[in-house]
């Protein structure tokens, strides 16, 4: 049974690796990596991520292996090592960065937050994210929402 | 930041939960970020593969139609319906030509109000042309005869091959696939000027199919072309192609904005498209070309060919035939001439029709059709000899080398074909070598080796082409010594892609500048517009998997073999990619292929199917499989109506109607009874008046399920361009 459930994983982590394996080869660019673990479902953090990386990452040559890749992030599915945030917990965290409880967030103080604390967004990251997420008609965040709209796909 | 210190107090007070708080948030939008990146990939993998199999199955059905022209007698009905595509032009009679595609009888009534133009053609029409189409004007066929009449006589006295120089510091700019997409066009002149003495420009074919504007395109480019023949510059691309036309959407488009002189202006494009450079060469250091290279492309060659023999790329050369009298003509000829030639009629009586095995083409690249050719060659000139020694008893030696030489003549147009069709039709690849492009059915696949050597060999620096489209409208490969250009922005739907243009200057380094039409951008957030292009794909390829319900069933039922109608989801992704063969993450797209839901993951195959519904006309008492079947191929069996439908009226009888299912039913080696086709034909008669409405038809065929209410898409894979700003958008974003 377990063997079952091994050779599933595996095949998940196939599949996403090879969407960014421009060259067939088994390979990946190791600036993908972020991409691929997330879209596995997991919800490292930046410095899990970069462990991760240094993990699967032997030489410095900018690629990951698949050979490499596959166990590590085999175990890291089957212990469900970096789970969902829960949606209540998100709403939580925008709760506590809204503190006038207004519904939603204006773009300054969400960057504010976005750029200077926590896991810094590069200037970047902040525009883009304003652009996809901000309220067409002004401009504000309303979290509730986004929270609901931009859920998770259930588990693969 | 806070104004007052107050605030800021306030938010170290509580910055310890406010940084967790910002550390959730940026984990969670960084992880939507990637999913996204993940569907973009996906969806733009399905844009790409379909656009790829449907110019396969187009080169498969003109293979098809080739195949049965060869096999069935000049009086059958089946080549009667198709045989006027394959007329080929006379290289002499020009002056008659001239009369046919005479305009001067054309009046251009009062009501009138789009420009009108006086030749030879100055700069203020050239540019008061583009205003007017930027108003929506349509220019009057007289027009549009004389504007097309001056360029073919301009065409004419061009090389295969421009070679042109950045002396005078002039920066030439360079277009890519424009495919229709007026807007493109105008926005790039807008942001770089029109062509002018300080402004040339080069434009990298494809500039029609696909998108609705492609006739207005095709003239402004033209009238730039006639007022500044040193400055603009124009290669052809594979779509420069009445036959692929057929399918993509272009001859539509004229014969519904002509419906008069449409027909005659097709002809005309035909012979222009023919006479269209094949490449240009920039101060004998870049080489701009449509599609690309092969192992054996040898610009030297392409420099001597006969351009206008090929009038479609996707037509091997024919061979020449001694007729009794000793005279050289084309095998192919006006049917009015063949009437009279008796010799032709016996000739092909004498071929016996071959056992229509679908291997014969199906599975064949146009390679394949060439090596059948070869061996067509030996056989005729044999059939030739002894068709004459059978008429004529007396043969004389100087015909029986003659007929030899031709046969040695139509081996070297057979290298002539290859090169103008590699040119045409090739894509890069990452790997090293030189392998037939089986994806699209024309040209090949070419490494970084192969480049290395062409640019020795020439003694080049970079190749500049087109042909595929890239999601920031340019993108660099083989070490940079290749540069592909994509001038369509928003090609597979709004949002999915910038357009560029490449502008360069005497020191030959690449400058480039990309863009985005956006007047449907302006109204959707990036995360709406993305959206609507993953969605459109997703409907696309819902389509593409009901169209093979039966292939799919019998895969999942090897899963499922004890019957219980349910396969696990690794069973199901493995079923679907063995008959699409398309690559995809099927398992990271299951939720948004399949609605329903079982408590432990698996999925109900049959419900599945009857989520991808499909409307039928009266599907009810229409057998299933001839309507899937219908429905897969839907895009062949338009292409085979409009071929059909010779007088570009939009109907066909039912007569013809039948006869088109027979041709697909051979094509497909299906049987399809005549009964069957007799109801379809029937029911789709709706007001029995014996003829049938080729858009009323097709229209039937609409897929519609529960998730996807983007019924008006661009149909791209229908060859119907649909006007962009008419789109409802979906409240449910």
């Amino acid at each position: 049974m377990a063997e079952a459930v091994v050779s599933d994983v595996h095949k998940k982590i196939r599949a996403v690796f090879e969407a960014f394996d421009n060259e067939s080869n088994n390979t990946v660019d190791v600036r993908e990596i972020g991409t691929i673990i997330y879209s596995l479902g997991c919800f490292p953090t930046q410095a899990d991520l970069h462990d991760l990386i240094a993990e699967v990452e032997k030489d410095h040559t900018g690629y990951i292996y698949l050979d490499n890749f596959l166990p590590v992030m085999t175990k890291v599915l089957l212990e469900h090592k970096f789970p969902p945030i829960p949606e209540d917990l998100l709403l939580q965290a925008f709760e506590v960065l809204d503190k006038e409880k207004k519904g939603y967030l204006e773009p300054e103080e969400l960057t504010k937050y976005m750029t200077q604390e926590g896991e810094l967004f590069s200037q970047e990251e902040m525009d883009e994210m304003l652009t996809a997420l901000a309220d067409r008609d002004n401009n504000v965040l309303y979290y509730k929402d986004l929270i609901s709209q931009l859920t998770i796909d259930p588990d693969m | 930041m806070g104004c007052g210190v107050t605030k800021s107090n306030q938010f170290h007070k509580n910055s310890g939960k406010a940084i967790k708080s910002a550390v959730l948030i940026q984990r969670w939008y960084r992880q939507y970020v990637a999913r996204r990146e993940m569907r973009r990939r996906y969806t733009w993998h399905i844009f790409q593969s379909i656009e790829y199999s449907g110019e396969q199955a187009q080169i498969k059905l003109y293979n098809f139609l080739g195949y049965l022209m060869d096999n069935f007698t000049p009086a059958s009905n089946e080549r009667n319906l198709i045989s006027h595509i394959f007329r080929e032009n006379e290289v002499c009679r020009d002056a008659e030509w001239e009369r046919y595609f005479c305009y001067k009888n054309i009046e251009v009534p009062e009501i009138y109000s789009g420009p009108h133009l006086t030749f030879p053609l100055t700069v203020e029409q050239a540019v008061g042309l583009v205003e007017a189409f930027r108003n929506k004007k349509q220019l009057h066929s007289r027009y549009v005869l004389q504007l097309l009449l001056e360029t073919w006589k301009q065409l004419r006295m061009l090389p295969n091959i421009n070679r042109i120089s950045t002396c005078h510091s002039k920066e030439i700019t360079i277009c890519g696939d424009l495919h229709g997409q007026l807007e493109d066009l105008l926005l790039i002149f807008y942001k770089n000027d029109m062509p002018s003495l300080e402004k040339p420009y080069l434009f990298n074919g494809d500039f029609v199919d696909r998108g609705k504007d492609s006739i207005e395109i095709l003239l402004i480019l033209f009238s730039f072309l006639l007022v500044y023949p040193s400055e603009v510059y124009l290669n052809r691309g594979n779509h420069e192609d009445h036959i692929v036309n057929l399918r993509y959407g272009f001859t539509k488009e004229v014969l519904s904005k002509y419906k008069m002189h449409g027909k005659r202006i097709l002809r005309l494009l035909q012979k222009i498209f023919s006479w269209l450079p094949l490449a240009t060469v920039i101060d004998q250091k870049v080489l701009v070309l449509h599609g690309g290279i092969s192992n054996t492309t040898d610009l030297s060659i392409l420099a001597r060919v006969d351009r206008h023999k090929y009038v479609s790329a996707l037509r091997p050369p024919k061979k020449r035939h001694q007729s009794i009298v000793g005279l050289s003509i084309d095998v192919d000829v006006d049917e009015d001439t063949v009437s009279h030639n008796k010799v032709f009629q016996r000739r092909t009586s004498l071929t016996f029709p071959k056992v229509l095995s679908r291997d014969c083409f199906q599975n064949r690249s146009l390679r394949d059709f060439s090596d059948r050719i070869k061996v067509n060659t030996v056989d005729n000139v044999e059939l030739c000899q002894r068709r004459q020694s059978i008429l004529n008893p007396v043969i004389h030696g100087p015909e029986n080398e003659a007929a030899q030489s031709a046969s040695c003549e139509s081996i070297n147009s057979e290298d002539e074909w290859k090169q103008i069709l590699d040119l045409l039709w090739s894509d890069p690849m990452n790997q090293d070598g030189c392998v037939p492009n089986e994806v699209r059915g024309g040209g090949c696949y070419w490494g970084p080796d192969v480049t290395e050597d062409f640019l020795n060999r020439h003694n080049l620096q970079l190749i500049i082409r087109s042909h595929e489209c890239k999601q920031e409208g340019y993108e660099f490969c083989h070490n940079r010594k290749v540069l592909t250009l994509f001038s369509a922005s928003n090609y597979y739907d709004v949002g999915s892609n910038r357009g560029a243009y490449v502008k360069l200057g005497p020191d030959l380094v690449p400058y480039l500048v990309q863009y985005q039409a956006s007047s449907m951008i302006r109204e959707l957030t990036v995360r709406q517009s993305f959206g609507r292009t993953e969605r459109l794909a997703l409907k696309v390829l819902r389509e593409q998997l009901f169209a093979h319900k039966s292939d799919l069933i019998c895969a999942f039922k090897k899963f499922d073999s004890s019957n219980t109608g349910y396969v696990c989801l690794s069973d199901w992704a493995s079923a679907v990619e063995s008959v699409l063969h398309l690559g995809l993450p099927w398992r990271i797209m299951r939720y948004q292929l399949v609605t329903g839901r079982t408590s432990d993951g698996s999925i109900d195959y049959h419900e599945w199917f009857n989520e991808l519904a499909i409307k039928g006309p009266n599907a009810a008492h229409i057998d299933q499989s001839l309507l899937e079947t219908l429905y897969r191929h839907r895009s062949t069996l338009e292409t085979i109506f409009r071929i059909v439908d010779t007088d570009n009226s939009g109907f066909i009888t039912i007569e013809d109607f039948r006869q088109t299912w027979k041709l697909l039913s051979v094509y497909l080696k299906m049987e399809i009874t005549d009964d069957a086709i007799s109801d379809l034909a029937i029911t789709i008669d709706s007001n029995q008046d014996g003829s049938i409405d080729i858009e009323e038809f097709m229209e039937a065929f609409r897929l519609t399920d529960k998730k996807s209410r983007l019924e008006r898409g661009r149909s791209m894979f229908m060859g119907t361009a649909t006007d962009l700003t008419n789109l409802d958008v979906d409240p449910n974003i």
